[in-house]
């Protein structure tokens, strides 16, 4: 039996419509020197962020925020959700971008579109990746036009609300399932294991150049 | 049933092909460098697995590694502490668990992209995955080749498959006699500059046409290597006799021949009904060099083109400097970068050489790094005096490594210094904090090293390379 860990994000949604942001945006390459999985919060979108460049070693503290920049604003500095551009996401495949994202409080991520690799990445850290039509993102920003700038996402009912209005949003439940449940790809392949071992027997034994 | 190539590879490789929702898919080969890694080995380590299947398995340190290391370095002592602890990482992790790796001091260490097809590692078939974007790269070799994040990283290396949805079909035919100056880097640049950094999202890209038939291998890893710059993950390209040919000089030869392995990979094509969802044709005969203006590789104009105006260009010029410019022909570069798993290897640099043609760097051009991709490339240049024609130009010859193309050693830009780079992404401070990257091929590289900005004619270059 499946128990649900997670069944709804609620938050405030910080909007950047900017298309096209790449994972170096939002985490910079010399963040990438750390060898753990966790501790990339403060770094999300390094370079629009702060006022200088830095590094792991230097505390955010001494470099200056950015002040225009929404993650930097109340109430947005407490967003659980982010609204972005078309391709969000895109190019390198680091996955500490979502580890940024999810460090930082991030629950969800809508866009008309993502990287394929970010893509992939955000279900395996619990963030959702909502893919929606540019019409619903148009609704999405008028629901968070005022204060408090806020929506409900129910994961179970795949709908977003706001007040009385309501969109749905489609993505497929094996990719959900894993935040609902909080599954880990490795148990769920695992049960497979005698299958895996049968087909490579054959697969090796046709191919022994492999 | 008529299939596409990348069919054809999804349905070797495919473990449950009747699921509908995800497909565990069989992975041949796994490249590992110290960056995207650690996580991944400390988390198979926590639930007491070991990697399923070892000899799989080839790491190599490329993202962070010094550029001016010499031959025998010594990890422990080395200076950059942060870049240190990955290497040690790496290493311990490669003993820990047994996994083959070219360490630091090999001679087969060089850029992964680059050393798997060298070393003989890359072969026809395979799937192919690696924490990198470029990937794709292995895709030349009629591979299904792929990027992946950490997570899945930990994944294969727990149970030699990967959880995953299969792609769309996407074919770009490439047909047109290139004009002499045009490289796989122009052709590739182009192809994004046309369909967009998101051009090919969900897709598989196969590259066809005669244009891509008469290029080595080399060139075709180029293209491969950028299909993620056009938003598709994987890049392919059919089996011919080019890659025969590759194959049996570099692979272990004698064992390949006595298995049915050619007569195998002679099936690696598309078969000639198969439909693809999209359909391109891309004709380059009147190509001219490529050269980026922006911040996403799709921002690509002829080198003498003018450069887009509109609200949507806005930020990138201003972040470019280029505000006030019509064109790229009169600005000045500081640095330049030949190096990356777009533009490192043999080929690349005898481009890079034949532009230069025994003259000197420009006086008003700070550095020019030229990085190898491999050991291997570095000793074959070497071996054809490159490096001396590099060396007496004023250019930096330097040890294999990813270099500029990431910014993540110590070689970088510095605040607004303009760099025309052989690598694959402009992106906002990609090669160092608030530096401008214009994404060129190999020989234009080698021109603006000596000039100091782009040719305006370029008749004058029409000798022989």
């Amino acid at each position: 039996m499946n128990i649900i860990m997670k069944d709804k994000i609620i938050g405030i949604v910080a909007k950047i419509m900017i298309d096209n942001i790449d994972t170096d945006q939002i985490i910079p390459t010399e963040f990438l020197k750390s060898i753990k999985k966790f501790g990339f919060g403060e770094f999300l979108f390094d370079g629009w962020r702060y006022q200088r460049d830095g590094d792991l070693d230097t505390p955010v503290k001494e470099r200056g925020l950015q002040k225009d920049f929404i993650l930097n604003q109340q109430p947005f500095d407490k967003a659980k959700i982010l609204l972005v551009g078309d391709n969000f996401g895109c190019g390198s495949s680091r996955e500490h971008a979502v580890w940024a994202l999810r460090d930082f409080g991030i629950e969800a991520v809508i866009s008309t579109s993502f990287g394929d690799i970010f893509y992939n990445n955000c279900f395996k850290n619990s963030v959702l990746a909502i893919k929606l039509q540019s019409k619903d993102i148009t609704k999405i920003e008028s629901f968070i036009k005022h204060d408090p700038h806020q929506i409900i996402v129910s994961l179970v009912d795949k709908t977003i609300m706001a007040g009385k209005e309501s969109i749905t949003f489609n993505v497929e439940d094996s990719l959900i399932n894993r935040i609902i449940h909080n599954q880990d790809d490795i148990d769920i392949t695992m049960k497979d294991a005698q299958r895996i071992k049968d087909f490579e027997a054959n697969h090796l034994a046709v191919k022994p150049w492999l | 049933m008529n299939k596409t190539l990348y069919d054809k590879l999804w349905d070797m490789h495919a473990i449950n092909p009747d699921d509908d929702a995800e497909t565990l898919l069989y992975i041949d080969r796994h490249f590992l460098h110290e960056v995207t890694s650690p996580q991944a080995f400390e988390g198979i380590e926590k639930k007491g697995l070991a990697p399923w299947r070892l000899d799989a398995n080839v790491a190599t340190p490329d993202h962070n590694v010094s550029t001016q290391r010499g031959k025998n370095l010594d990890i422990h002592n080395s200076e950059h502490s942060l870049s240190k602890i990955q290497l040690i990482e790496l290493d311990k992790n490669c003993k820990k668990f047994g996994v083959t790796q070219h360490d630091i001091n090999s001679d087969k260490q060089g850029i992964v992209h680059v050393i798997g097809p060298e070393l003989g590692l890359t072969l026809p078939g395979m799937t192919i995955v690696c924490g990198d974007s470029h990937t794709s790269t292995h895709g030349a070799f009629a591979c299904l080749s792929m990027g992946i994040g950490t997570s899945e990283v930990e994944h294969v290396l727990a149970t030699q498959t990967l959880r995953v949805r299969k792609l769309a079909n996407m074919r770009i035919s490439i047909v047109g006699a290139p004009k002499f100056w045009i490289t796989p880097k122009d052709v590739i640049l182009y192809i994004i500059s046309k369909i967009g950094t998101a051009g090919g999202t969900g897709h598989a890209i196969e590259f066809a046409g005669d244009y891509i038939e008469s290029l080595s291998m080399e060139g075709r890893m180029t293209i491969c290597n950028m299909s993620i710059e056009a938003g598709a993950k994987v890049g392919l390209v059919a089996y011919d006799s080019v890659t025969e040919s590759y194959i049996k000089e570099r692979g272990n030869s004698q064992k390949l021949e006595s298995s049915d392995a050619f007569d195998y990979w002679s099936q690696l094509h598309s078969d000639p009904h198969a439909t693809f969802d999209k359909e391109i044709e891309i004709d380059i005969s009147d190509l001219l060099p490529q050269v980026s203006w922006g911040t996403s590789p799709e921002m690509t104009i002829a080198f003498n083109g003018d450069i887009p105006k509109s609200s949507n260009s806005k930020k990138a010029l201003s972040y470019m400097g280029l505000e006030n410019e019509k064109n790229l022909l009169n600005i000045e570069f500081d640095k330049v970068f030949i190096g990356s798993c777009t533009n490192s290897r043999i080929e690349d640099l005898r481009a890079a050489a034949a532009a230069i043609k025994g003259r000197k760097k420009a006086a008003s051009i700070k550095e020019v790094l030229i990085v190898p991709g491999s050991r291997s490339v570095q000793k074959q240049a070497e071996q054809e005096g490159l490096d001396i024609i590099f060396k007496e130009a004023g250019f930096s010859w330097r040890d294999p490594g990813c270099s500029m193309c990431l910014g993540m050693n110590e070689d970088k830009l510095a605040p607004y210094e303009r760099c025309a780079s052989t690598s694959n992404r402009n992106f906002e401070g990609r090669q160092g904090y608030l530096g401008r990257t214009h994404l060129v091929s190999p020989f234009v590289a080698g021109l603006v090293a000596i000039h100091g900005h782009l040719p305006s004619d370029l008749n004058e270059y029409n000798y022989e390379r």
